[in-house]
């Protein structure tokens, strides 16, 4: 894959979380029992970036939860290789509770379909939300964002790339070109 | 990473590398435990079929309850309810399985390379739930998952396995494996049923459990079948009791936190006195709830992907 531009960066990532916790804080009134959950694997620091900066807005700690959803996919039977399954952790009951599902790109909404599934045998949440840095469109299902990072328009040759400090060494957002592309 | 294999015929085939993805997919499966919906969508519209030629509690239902947790089809078959006993012949019977839709086939059976024979006789996916004296794969890996999970590595503890290791598969694919996650493996138990070229395996051997048990790690207590005296390889169960028997007493050379594992069914008594199975050490019952998250991991592993891609059995 090659790089194509980059469409954010350190900063624009930060405002971008920064006004995301607020957004999250005005739209559930309080954070009272809003609770986030990342979607591995980025959605995990990207949930942990949000939990600090509501806690500085509101003055109180907003619970992280980690969501695996491998064992959810719906593409297990057609893929080679079996993707690793890592462990769920949800440190808290979610019954009656807001979950904000974080993650790190919105495409044909497959990843958030089995979030969903996957959450749902956990318990049954009062809400849920979906918060995104990057919304890319091609939508294969009826799933929207509440809370959105950057809206960019893309063709489906092109893959969308958020890197993070915490599991790649830098915060950016890029687009690249798919190689096997015509 | 993952199983190249279209089979799991035993752990011989398995790299290192392999037995870790079991045991590290292992890990999140056992979490289900936990949960009060026991239910992955994962394996929705695949079939696993039983087929057991030998009695079996354990084996059996942990792997219908692994498959039915993953949201499979499981469906039992038992060799005396079925055509076998009117003469069909195990690979027909294997067709046939597949014929009706089986993704998967587990075959326990009294005679070493069943497994096998099935298995390049299908295109389904074969697990071998024991073989005869050759090996029990799923056993060996729940107990390698067990020992990393209470003792957080393999790599360099000392193992004692004691018993009947020459009719035994729970030692054979559990030597195989330690021996292949860099464990030190002793085993213990009469020169009669010691089988040749142990030695060859890099296991140490022992005739006498006092000192095979100095600073040992961990113990695996194999059962001992009373029908092998009345063929006379060893005198008495008496004497059996006296020279192998494990007692808190006989444990005290090993390490203070020595772990005690059996595969089951245990001959309380026998092999094992029942307060060393009740002793806060064991991990007996442990050890069932991790062979439903290692055959939980193996079904995942071995369900995706086309089978023509990967290689055939050895």
């Amino acid at each position: 894959m090659k790089p194509k531009a980059e469409i954010m960066d350190a900063d624009q990532i930060r405002r971008a979380i920064t006004r995301i916790a607020h957004e999250i804080v005005e739209a559930n009134k309080g954070i009272q029992d809003v609770r986030l959950v990342g979607i591995r694997t980025r959605g995990v620091p990207l949930a942990r970036r949000l939990a600090q900066r509501v806690e500085a807005i509101e003055g109180t700690a907003c619970p992280v939860g980690i969501l695996d959803i491998t064992l959810y996919r719906d593409d297990l039977t057609t893929i080679a290789h079996q993707p690793i399954v890592h462990k769920t952790e949800i440190p808290f009951a979610i019954d009656d509770k807001i979950i904000v599902l974080v993650d790190d790109v919105l495409f044909t909404g497959r990843t958030v379909r089995a979030a969903l599934d996957a959450l749902m045998d956990l318990g049954r949440p009062r809400r849920v939300q979906l918060a995104v840095m990057v919304d890319r469109g091609h939508r294969e299902l009826p799933i929207r964002a509440d809370f959105v990072g950057k809206n960019v328009p893309t063709s489906l040759e092109e893959v969308v790339q958020v890197e993070l400090v915490e599991t790649d060494g830098v915060d950016r957002v890029r687009i690249m070109q798919r190689s096997d592309a015509r | 990473m993952s199983l190249r294999h279209k089979d799991l015929l035993g752990l011989e085939p398995l790299s290192s590398e392999e037995i870790a993805l079991v045991l590290d997919t292992a890990e999140p499966c056992k979490q289900i435990f936990d949960r009060q919906v026991k239910k992955f969508p994962t394996l929705r519209g695949k079939v696993i079929v039983n087929l057991f030629y030998e009695a079996s509690t354990r084996t059996r239902t942990s792997f219908e309850v692994a498959g039915k947790w993953m949201s499979a089809d499981v469906v039992n078959i038992s060799a005396s309810a079925s055509s076998v006993t009117k003469g069909e012949s195990l690979t027909d019977t294997a067709k046939t399985l597949e014929a009706l839709g089986a993704d998967v086939v587990v075959i326990r059976h009294r005679h070493a390379g069943a497994a096998h024979l099935i298995a390049r006789a299908v295109r389904a996916r074969v697990i071998n739930a024991g073989d005869g004296w050759h090996e029990h794969p799923t056993q060996g890996l729940l107990d390698l998952f067990t020992i990393r999970e209470k003792k957080g590595r393999i790599q360099g503890l000392t193992v004692v396995i004691v018993g009947d290791i020459l009719h035994s598969r729970v030692a054979r694919s559990n030597i195989i494996g330690l021996t292949k996650l860099g464990a030190r493996v002793r085993v213990a138990g009469p020169p009669t049923l010691m089988p040749l070229g142990l030695r060859e395996l890099g296991v140490e051997v022992y005739h006498d459990l006092d000192a095979a048990l100095e600073g040992a790690d961990v113990i695996n207590v194999l059962r001992i079948q009373r029908e092998r005296q009345k063929k006379g390889l060893f005198p008495s169960l008496r004497e059996y009791v006296r020279l192998y028997g494990v007692t808190k007493e006989r444990l005290r050379r090993a390490k203070e936190d020595v772990m005690i594992m059996h595969p089951g069914p245990a001959n309380l008594g026998v092999e094992i006195a029942q307060d060393v199975v009740e002793d806060e050490r064991s991990v007996v019952r442990e050890q069932v709830k991790n062979g439903v998250a290692v055959r939980m991991a193996l079904l995942y592993l071995m369900s995706g992907g086309e089978p023509r891609e990967l290689q055939p059995a050895d």
